[in-house]
């Protein structure tokens, strides 16, 4: 008897993840291969980051993966001296956003980043990392 | 459609550790509300309950509720836009008593927030963000609202001690509100003083003082058509206009952080409706969970304009004698966040100030109120402007 594995590889996406199995699981692959990627609505042209399975735009689903490249603008930050259930080894860590033009990027200050080092509206570049504990995620680095 | 009014109001004492369980917590807003009214249980065609999930073990708690209150057989329903809960559900009700598919509605607002840690409790309410895409990075609300804050600072000039002193200001009227979590004096030197808690780091700009507590709490308003308001009450409070919008979940599909768009479109519409503009506000009730939030409401409400609202701080515009008197009592940030409960008890504030029942904190003649109150950080914008007959 076999049955259908299920598809958890989502869960693999940052120091804590709460979700496992999504339509856009290949971004984890992209990820460990160092890759971070959005997705392109084909019939559309719309570019999506996060990435989406569906366009919302002409609710296609008939997606492409392409890869973020070049620098984004930095939006804003915080760095938590604080932090939720799960996150408390990581402290003190820094989430921000960068704008790419056609899309947004949520995510992390790389950890060797010093928030006084850096200013808003400054260009970075968004890399895939590794977490101590073996999780992967992205992060934002001085271009 | 016919005109609404809220007959009644109820709120609990703000507290942390509520000794009871949510159904009695219910039971306190109320009884308050309906011997306001004038009411009986038997007077109310329905109850919607407002709260956000994951605070205590009771799921659909407005069926529990309904029954404690003694509100069966009429029907109950559960609502929830996390802090803005039972702003939401002070909507339904306009909806559903404008329509004339019921006559009298209670809305119920509450939390008991102590069942768990505070750690537990900034997990969950990061969880009131984008899961997928955001949680896993260790997000919070204040690191969100830290992250509005350092965008306005940057943008507008806003300062450190621009935030500290709408800190101040409600510990001003928090310290006279009985009702109130935390009733201690704050002031500005506490912020620079490295051995006092009010500075400690939460996450950058924020600091402890920059936000509110959390608390266990209940709030009860009872909206009527105008038919059954004239019937029962002596000063009922008039529903001019009710606005409403959403916003993208995660931080990436907002164009600016340094305004919330669902608030300045939810005050759009509530303004169109009443026929009102920002001047014709008296006193207002905004959603101050943390200090830079009342600075971005300000703005999001046309007090001033883009950028203006460390203006208005400083000259202390927004105290009780001032042109725009915004949160005197307390606000969130001193008289506490039960979350569900929040909305209704600004609502509450209001109705209070219109009916020149406020005690110490009477605004001056008030005629026309606003309540903004905002859901997630940003997610769920909500502006109700009442006024008197
Ligand atoms: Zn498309």
């Amino acid at each position: 008897m076999s049955e259908k594995k299920e598809d958890v590889r989502f869960g693999r996406f940052g120091t804590v993840s709460f979700t496992k199995t999504m339509r856009v699981n290949d971004f984890i692959d992209h990820l460990e291969k160092g890759k971070v990627m959005f997705t392109h609505c084909k019939t559309c042209g719309a570019n999506f980051f996060p990435p989406r399975a569906d366009c919302s735009g002409c609710l296609s689903s008939d997606m492409d993966w392409r890869e973020v490249s070049g620098t984004g603008k930095l939006v804003s930050y915080s760095q938590l001296q604080y932090a939720p259930v799960g996150f408390e080894a990581d402290v003190p860590y820094s989430i921000a956003m960068l704008d790419y033009g056609d899309f947004q990027i949520f995510g992390r200050f790389g950890n060797d980043l010093d928030p006084a080092e850096v200013k808003i509206g400054m260009p970075m570049a968004t890399v895939a990392n590794t977490l101590s504990n073996g999780q992967l995620n992205f992060v934002f680095n001085k271009a | 459609m016919g005109k609404v009014a809220i007959i009644g109001v109820g709120q609990s004492r703000f507290v942390r550790n509520y000794p009871g369980s949510i159904r009695e917590l219910a039971f306190e807003g109320f009884k308050e509300a309906i011997t306001d009214a004038g009411i009986t249980p038997q007077d109310i065609d329905a109850s919607i309950l407002c709260s956000a999930p994951e605070y205590d073990k009771q799921r659909s708690p407005s069926a529990v509720v309904a029954e404690y209150l003694g509100l069966n057989p009429q029907p109950t329903f559960y609502v929830e836009s996390l802090c803005s809960s039972s702003s939401t559900g002070l909507r339904m009700a306009y909806a559903m008593v404008a329509s004339g598919v019921h006559d009298v509605v209670a809305v119920i607002g509450l939390q008991k927030m102590s069942e768990i840690s505070s750690a537990e409790s900034q997990e969950r309410m990061g969880r009131g963000a984008d899961i997928q895409w955001e949680s896993p990075f260790g997000t919070m609300m204040p690191a969100y609202y830290a992250m509005h804050a350092q965008a306005h600072m940057d943008k507008y000039g806003t300062t450190l001690e621009d935030l500290a002193m709408v800190r101040v200001k409600a510990s001003t009227y928090g310290q006279i509100n009985e009702r109130a979590v935390f009733r201690k004096p704050v002031t500005q030197d506490m912020f620079t003083d490295p051995k006092n808690m009010m500075s400690g780091p939460v996450s950058s700009p924020l600091r402890v003082g920059d936000c509110c507590a959390n608390a266990d709490g209940t709030s009860c308003l009872i909206v009527a058509s105008e038919e059954r308001a004239r019937s029962f009450c002596r000063k009922p409070v008039w529903i001019l206009g009710v606005g409403a919008a959403s916003a993208s979940v995660n931080l990436t599909g907002r164009d600016t952080l340094y305004g919330l768009r669902a608030a300045e479109q939810a005050a759009k519409q509530a303004y169109a409706m009443a026929g009102l503009g920002p001047r014709d506000i008296d006193v207002a009730e905004v959603h101050d969970c943390f200090t830079i939030a009342e600075l971005l409401a300000y703005e999001a409400l046309g007090f001033v304009g883009p950028g203006g609202a460390k203006e208005l701080i400083r000259s202390k515009e927004t105290y009780k004698e001032g042109i725009i008197p915004v949160n005197v009592d307390g606000g969130l940030l001193s008289k506490g966040h039960p979350i569900g409960a929040t909305g209704g008890s600004q609502v509450r504030t209001i109705v209070l100030q219109l009916r020149g029942e406020a005690g110490d904190i009477q605004v001056r003649d008030p005629q026309i109120g606003l309540v903004h109150n905002i859901g997630g950080v940003g997610i769920y914008g909500n502006v109700t402007i009442l006024g008197n007959e």
